[in-house]
């Protein structure tokens, strides 16, 4: 049987799927197990041991200086400024990316600046960030904001612009103007658009992120990574590089299930 | 008998692409126009400037002798081949819609026993059409014949003054489309519909129209095609079919 027309059932996916994912752990450990018969102290290669005993004593022992439990300090702080950042991209998503997609004044007016500032590379800001909003929080927030906004709101406008011209006209005739038309046909088919949109910049909005902890901050996920590497502790980073991929696939699912839950027809609902 | 909807000398060019020419034209309430021509002879363009999609280049279009506003309004329905119904709202959601929309300027949305007198308007009006036992459904859940019905009644909710019909059961099979001849023929006895259909199946034209009206070029410069458009250059009163035998159909 071709390839391309080969169907895979749910249990044999699974098993497909874990494959590669337990090759790729059975070479690390491997590869670690050879290092450390060489030399029991070895920092490159930690085991699996290693990495859990040196989790635990960071999600266990308070910081020397703040009294905090590292590991969930760390957690916290870049958890709050991935929400305020992805909340507040969001947002302008919705209201920029509706006005901009259904209005076409609007459109005329505002999608010239708009591709304008899609264009820059967001990391070349991050001085002017740091310089105009100072090292703390607001920086960080707003790099995140300013990296994955603009092609949030493209990606909005563009399926607002793309929705077709039949069902606006048919709103029109229905008594509905501008208003109405935005409010009940544009904006309930623009959130599964956004909810996509807001998972494909999860991963951008990661690297944001990290790149703002690293360069100056003083507790957070990125700021912990780049601050031990120092000292080689990879039995910290590894640990925390797995973590911070664990809550990224949490956030995935939890966006998926929500807009299953809530837009069911957005979703092929069975016929 | 005064006309309900006039055309007057309406013209509409696309830069130097003249589609339709002169086209001087009286629909009498009551009637089932449909309109047929060969493909690009402007049939679209003709529903759609009547629509208040887009606008005509001179002439004068008027609705009850009032000059017809550049923009679609509540007083002209449309039923587009495809597209028609809105995705995202249930069935019964698209037809409220239309009430909604004109009672509730801020929101968009009545709630309390102005919504269960809305719903049960709409009700009413999904089982003219036979759709009573899927008012729960999405669009995308329902048949290509079933989403027309619903494109239909979403239209007569608003009691139009005039129901235009741009090739509505085009993509449907024959069988389906039978019924749907029937459907629109009982709905267009029971509201007093005036209608106008475009249509490219001649014998529809014919079946369900008590006039038909062609549209093409009258004159055809093979060096510039562009340069004429089309007009009516049929336009057929047929006598009313016996309404025995549909009736029956429909019942």
């Amino acid at each position: 049987m071709r390839w391309v027309n080969r169907q895979i059932g749910r249990r044999q996916a699974i098993g497909l799927g874990a494959i590669p994912i337990v090759l790729l752990a059975i070479a690390y450990l491997v590869a670690s197990a050879q290092r450390h018969a060489l030399n029991p102290a070895d920092k490159i290669l930690p085991l699996p041991t290693g990495m859990a005993s040196a989790l635990w004593k960071m999600m266990q022992q308070p910081d020397a200086l703040t009294g905090n439990l590292v590991f969930w300090a760390d957690t916290l702080a870049s958890l709050q400024r991935l929400g305020l950042g992805l909340g507040i991209a969001t947002l302008m998503a919705l209201l920029v990316g509706l006005v901009l997609g259904a209005l076409p004044p609007v459109r005329a007016m505002f999608g010239p600046l708009v591709t304008g500032i899609a264009v820059i590379p967001p990391i070349a800001l991050l001085p002017i960030l740091f310089i105009a909003l100072g090292l703390g929080e607001t920086a960080k927030v707003a790099l995140i904001v300013i990296g994955i906004a603009p092609v949030m709101v493209r990606d909005v406008a563009g399926h607002v612009g793309a929705l077709p011209r039949e069902q606006i006209v048919k709103a029109q005739t229905l008594g509905a103007g501008s208003w109405q038309i935005l409010l009940r046909v544009a904006l309930p088919q623009a959130l599964p658009r956004l909810i996509v949109a807001l998972k494909l910049a999860l991963g951008p909005a990661w690297v944001f992120l990290i790149s703002a902890e690293a360069i100056a901050s003083d507790v957070g996920l990125g700021y912990r990574i780049f601050l031990v590497r120092r000292y080689l502790t990879m039995d910290v980073i590894i640990p925390y590089v797995a973590w911070i991929a664990l809550l990224a696939i949490l956030m995935d699912v939890a966006l998926t299930k929500l807009s299953h839950k809530a837009f069911p027809w957005a979703h092929g609902v069975a016929r | 008998m005064s006309a309900l909807l006039s055309l007057r000398d309406v013209w509409v060019e696309y830069g130097d692409r003249i589609v339709l020419e002169k086209v001087d034209l009286d629909v009498e309430a009551g009637s089932f126009v449909s309109v047929v021509g060969p493909s690009g002879a402007g049939k679209s363009t003709f529903l759609r400037v009547v629509l208040g999609q887009e606008q005509a280049t001179r002439g004068t279009i008027t609705l009850d002798g009032v000059p017809l506003p550049p923009e679609c309004g509540p007083d002209r329905g449309v039923v587009f081949q495809k597209y028609s119904v809105f995705p995202h709202l249930t069935v019964l959601g698209n037809v409220v819609f239309g009430l909604e929309c004109t009672a509730s300027p801020l929101l968009g949305r009545l709630c309390g026993a102005k919504r269960k007198a809305a719903e049960a308007e709409a009700a009413e009006m999904l089982a003219a059409v036979g759709l009573a036992d899927s008012m729960h459904l999405y669009p995308a859940q329902m048949s290509g014949g079933m989403q027309q019905r619903l494109a239909i009644a979403q239209a007569l909710i608003k009691r139009p003054r005039i129901l235009l019909l741009d090739e509505p059961f085009g993509a449907l099979d024959p069988g389906i489309r039978a019924d749907m001849h029937a459907l629109i023929t009982k709905l267009w006895r029971q509201y007093d519909l005036t209608v106008i259909m475009v249509t490219h199946d001649i014998r529809e034209a014919f079946t369900l129209g008590t006039r038909v009206l062609a549209l093409d070029k009258r004159r055809h410069d093979p060096h510039a095609p562009h340069r004429f458009g089309a007009t009516a250059v049929y336009d057929l009163p047929l006598t009313k079919p016996a309404p025995v035998e549909e009736e029956d159909e429909a019942a």
